[in-house]
């Protein structure tokens, strides 16, 4: 009862303060509104647990988890350079190369176009991180079967923008590029390339999410006794719910500023697209 | 429509034509140790001696044993047809009821994904309507389900079954929440850049014609929102089905796709895993292209088919 009022108070002195903010409508609105969303719902969360005698093992406070995430520290650290550094990060690298290898090849040709568009489109839709245990009976259990998985999970997304994205030029561009007497390789390069760079950062930026869970979901089949989806597995089944939720928060660390590089190196390199300017 | 059929077939049978060639230098050496057995000759006598040579090499100096790699019973690579002679006899050829049915599993599968999509994309649907309308939940919830899409959510699978489990709550609901977690917010981000899709011209049509706010959202912008809305629920639907099959792997659970690929892998049976891979990854198919026809459908009824 204690539990719900105080969870009730804390929810409606943050919602009292977003709502004026939102009034208001200052420039400062636009982070702090958010900002008081997250903290007030880990507030709830922390006094929720703490007044409403919630078991440890079935949701930990926030303050356990972060206790937690600091004593162990080097043990996430090690799962962090096992599972992102060399799993999923080798495997985006490698899936995004032979993607953009193979839209170049495949964009000299209309009629291959046209039949992997579809196909590619399609592929992406598929449910590929079931591949994981083929890969890791492949490859053994340590990070090379994970960077399989990634690289064909990132491969189909970035395949399909990249094409499509080289196709993304307008008859009279193609034409100013040929009164220029360009070759093959200067209309790609210097037209093409450039304007399929957008596209090519949407499937990069799908693709990073994507990596981790392939990575993540793949030690689940089979992993070396270090690595973040080993250890969210195993502590699992330890009920050491604390670690698991530390991961997670790794996880999405990790996630973040994958996605946030990617989209700072397209915020260098499209700083002349409309969605960039300001 | 019609002019990409053969671009498609030429694609497709490339990739096939990749997947039988590669079954051969995958599986050589396995056919190679089952041929001796068999009391076959093979050229390196021993299985360490054809360790070292290659599995190209190894395939020319022992031609007789190529067709060998296509039948084997626990191949590395099985061919295209021993996968399809598996899915025709665990879907066709077994009895529904039976334990060893994809029919079974893929329902198991399908009924949490199912259940998980109808929560997640009602929940996610009515975020958006109250983020539209609320600048304050707008402000406050909105770069949340941004971030979270930079977030392998995914992670939190096996963690959520538990949770769910110790709270006695097992079978098919822990599955189904994953399915609607994943598939919440592709769909939540989709309906608000739908339902705010009509431009300024159009909103102050509406004000001129003295429209209040719910007939604004049921005459404008819920119709406007529908290719956001389709386009958002393909790629819900295959996350929730993703979300399903991972929420079947950390538990043990005895039924369901992700259940026959762990069986697949630990009691060394590939042709079920590839069997499972590829009913799971028709079953997406034809979950898409149902959303993909109703689409269809429905955009040519409103006069927004592209």
């Amino acid at each position: 009862m204690m539990a719900l009022a105080a969870v009730m108070v804390i929810w409606g002195i943050g919602w009292t303060m977003n709502l004026m903010l939102a009034r208001r409508d200052h420039r400062s609105a636009y982070w702090a509104a958010p900002l008081i969303f997250g903290l007030t719902l880990l507030l709830i969360w922390e006094v929720g647990v703490q007044l409403g005698d919630v078991s440890p093992i079935i949701l930990p406070p926030p303050s356990a988890i972060a206790v937690k995430f600091v004593q162990s520290l080097p043990i996430l650290w090690a799962d962090f350079a096992q599972t992102i550094l060399k799993g999923a990060l080798t495997g985006y690298i490698i899936g995004a190369l032979a993607a953009f290898a193979v839209a170049v090849m495949v964009d000299r040709s209309d009629f291959l176009t046209r039949g992997i568009l579809p196909v590619g489109a399609f592929m992406a839709a598929l449910p590929i991180v079931g591949t994981a245990p083929i890969f890791v009976k492949w490859l053994g259990s340590d990070w090379p079967s994970k960077a399989a998985v990634v690289g064909a999970m990132v491969f189909f997304p970035i395949l399909v923008n990249t094409v499509a994205g080289l196709r993304d030029t307008t008859a009279m561009q193609r034409d100013l590029m040929r009164t220029y007497g360009a070759g093959y390789w200067p209309s790609l390069l210097k037209l093409r390339v450039p304007a399929a760079l957008p596209f090519v950062f949407n499937g990069l930026k799908i693709a990073t999410t994507l990596a981790l869970i392939g990575a993540i979901v793949a030690e689940f089949f089979g992993s070396p006794t270090v690595g973040m989806g080993f250890r969210i597995s195993t502590s699992v089944g330890q009920l050491a719910l604390d670690l698991v939720w530390a991961e997670i928060v790794v996880a999405a660390l990790a996630g973040s500023a994958f996605y946030g590089a990617m989209a700072m190196i397209e915020k260098r390199l499209t700083f002349w697209h409309p969605s960039q300017r300001k | 429509m019609m002019r990409s059929v053969l671009p498609i077939l030429t694609v497709v049978s490339v990739l096939l034509g990749i997947w039988v060639l590669s079954v051969v230098p995958m599986n050589i050496h396995l056919a190679a140790d089952q041929a001796q057995r068999d009391g076959v000759a093979v050229v390196p006598d021993t299985p360490i001696a054809r360790q070292d040579v290659g599995a190209l090499a190894l395939a020319l100096r022992n031609t007789a044993v190529v067709p060998m790699t296509y039948t084997l019973d626990r191949p590395r690579l099985p061919g295209p047809q021993q996968v399809a002679a598996e899915l025709w006899k665990t879907t066709v050829g077994t009895r529904i009821s039976s334990k060893k049915s994809l029919v079974y599993h893929g329902w198991v599968t399908l009924s949490a994904t199912l259940l998980g999509f109808g929560i997640g994309t009602t929940l996610g649907i009515s975020l958006a309507v109250g983020i539209v309308f609320s600048r304050t939940m707008d402000l406050s919830v909105m770069p949340w389900a941004i971030a979270s899409q930079t977030i392998p959510i995914l992670a939190l699978a096996p963690m959520i079954i538990v949770m769910l489990g110790s709270l006695g709550i097992q079978g098919l609901l822990p599955k189904a929440i994953i399915s609607a977690y994943l598939s919440f917010f592709p769909v939540v981000v989709g309906m608000v850049k739908g339902l705010r899709s009509p431009d300024a011209m159009q909103l102050d049509l509406l004000r001129t014609y003295h429209a209040s706010a719910s007939q604004g959202f049921w005459k404008l912008r819920l119709p406007a929102s529908m290719p956001y809305l389709f386009a958002s629920l393909k790629i819900g639907i295959s996350a929730a089905l993703v979300g399903a099959i991972v929420g079947e792997l950390p538990t043990g659970a005895r039924a369901g796709f992700g259940a026959r690929m762990l069986v697949g892998d630990q009691y060394g049976q590939p042709l079920v895993t590839w069997a499972a891979l590829f009913a799971a990854a028709i079953t997406a198919a034809v979950l898409v292209g149902i959303f993909s026809v109703l689409e269809r459908a429905s955009l040519k009824r409103m006069g927004m088919a592209r």
